[in-house]
């Protein structure tokens, strides 16, 4: 059977997208999103897909989630189709799996930035230590336990273009658009 | 009560997706428009239709929502919306700046700093800067994507070489994170210096141009100038008539046919609570005018 979605979701779903909105837009903070379990996803990364996902965006899902069971919630709640990586709005999965697909995916054309993909990131863990952030949306500084990676940086060197991703971990997420500077302390 | 015939908030929620992306990508590149499939709303163009639609993809039913038009909670445009969202949202509503956690508004940021906890949403009517210097989309584009905005500095010159000074006194371009330049809507240039790095997340939304973008909080936001001619927030050189408040920004309301005039300030909220707080100006004698 399949995995159940929010029960209210214009009400749940608007509340799942302020913590999408509250983190995106303060690099580094971790929110508390309400999504629901046993989909095979964690809660958080659940609720983005039923937040953001539709008929008219593609999935990539990374070989590890990749499950009849998910693929069906998925196919059943949101309608959106499963793509390889150059055709993906969302990517999920690991970061194992998702760092060596990030040059495939769409990083938006410099006179549209904007049709860039969003890896949503599953991680084992979310804290605010590590990577030293700083950028818009940030006051000074903040620190978020990233996976230690040059794709960071060469993320943010490619504004206006480059990807914007999600990090969810249980019902915790934080997020780390393109205009954020990481330095690996 | 809200309306049950209609979806939380109006808009459906493929529609509301639709909109959340582009406001997460508009949040992810500050001052850059994103361009999204703008729905007709039950309101004309020019009375919000952008901005009502990126209220309504923001609102949550625990949200308090401030509607201002030109800094007055009660002019029929802010009244109009924020029954709107009463009806459709059943979400509270105050016209206290400091009780708000999302404030739509036509052009004007509240006196009252705005603080980590809030969402600002401008209705943009003309989201892109260069348009009255070029009207074609695809040079535009190219302008931002290489940041080339000689255009723009030409026109800002032409004002000082014309009249001694830049001479726009609302809409004041500004430059993004030394990326983007972008309208600020049309707020007066009193105003401009609150969008630099402001704790508040501030999201833009033109309807009938069918654009969103946003400056995410603590963003740096530099008005255009001249080392010579350097950027001046104006203001009517008077205290309000009403509060007796000298550094708010103030309309000018003509009293009679004789000439008269009083300066008042354009936020009500504002001024109604210095009002409260027992502050009186050259015409606020008396108590009978205060809310």
């Amino acid at each position: 059977m399949t995995a159940p979605a929010f029960t209210d979701t214009p009400r749940e779903a608007a509340r799942a997208f302020r913590a999408a909105l509250d983190a995106m837009a303060r690099p580094g903070r971790i929110v508390e999103i309400a999504g629901p379990s046993g989909t095979g996803l964690s809660p958080a990364a659940a609720a983005l897909v039923l937040t953001l996902a539709d008929r008219g965006t593609g999935i990539w899902l990374a070989p590890a989630l990749d499950t009849p069971g998910l693929r069906g919630w998925i196919t059943f709640h949101t309608g959106a189709g499963f793509t390889a990586p150059e055709g993906a709005t969302f990517a999920l999965g690991p970061w194992e799996e998702i760092e060596p697909i990030l040059p495939r995916l769409p990083a938006g054309q410099p006179d549209y930035p904007d049709r860039s993909a969003t890896p949503i990131i599953e991680c084992q863990s979310l804290s605010k230590t590590g990577a030293r952030l700083t950028g818009p949306g940030i006051r000074d500084s903040a620190r978020l336990s990233l996976p230690d990676s040059p794709a960071f940086a060469a993320n943010a060197a490619a504004f206006p273009c480059g990807l914007d991703f999600f990090f969810t971990c249980g019902a915790h997420l934080a997020a780390l658009p393109r205009t954020t500077h990481v330095e690996v302390c | 009560m809200t309306d049950q015939a209609y979806n939380f908030a109006y808009l459906d929620e493929d529609t509301k997706r639709m909109i959340r992306r582009a406001i997460l990508k508009g949040v992810a590149i500050p001052g850059y428009q994103v361009p999204f499939a703008s729905r007709e709303m039950p309101m004309p163009y020019g009375w919000g239709t952008g901005g009502v639609q990126v209220t309504a993809a923001c609102l949550t039913p625990e949200d308090t929502l401030k509607v201002i038009d030109q800094g007055a909670d009660d002019t029929t445009n802010a009244v109009s919306i924020r029954r709107f969202f009463q009806r459709t949202a059943d979400v509270a509503v105050t016209e206290h700046t400091r009780d708000a956690t999302l404030i739509q508004t036509r052009h004007r940021i509240p006196e009252e700093p705005l603080t980590e906890d809030q969402i600002m949403v401008f209705q943009v009517p003309i989201p892109e800067p260069l348009r009255f210097l070029e009207p074609r989309e695809t040079e535009t584009r190219k302008m931002h994507e290489l940041s080339d905005y000689g255009l723009m500095h030409v026109k800002l010159y032409e004002d000082i070489a014309k009249n001694g000074h830049i001479a726009t006194a609302y809409d004041y371009p500004v430059m993004v994170e030394e990326h983007y330049v972008m309208s600020p809507s049309p707020i007066p240039r009193f105003d401009n210096p609150k969008l630099d790095r402001s704790p508040a997340l501030m999201l833009f939304g033109a309807g009938r141009e069918q654009r969103i973008y946003a400056l995410p909080p603590y963003t740096k936001v530099r008005s255009l100038d001249f080392e010579d001619h350097p950027f001046e927030a104006s203001k009517a050189d008077h205290a309000c008539d009403l509060c007796g408040a000298e550094d708010s920004y103030l309309d000018e309301v003509i009293v009679d046919d004789a000439g008269g005039r009083m300066f008042v300030c354009s936020d009500t909220d504002h001024c109604a609570g210095r009002r409260a707080a027992g502050h009186v100006g050259r015409l606020g004698a008396g108590t009978e005018d205060v809310k």
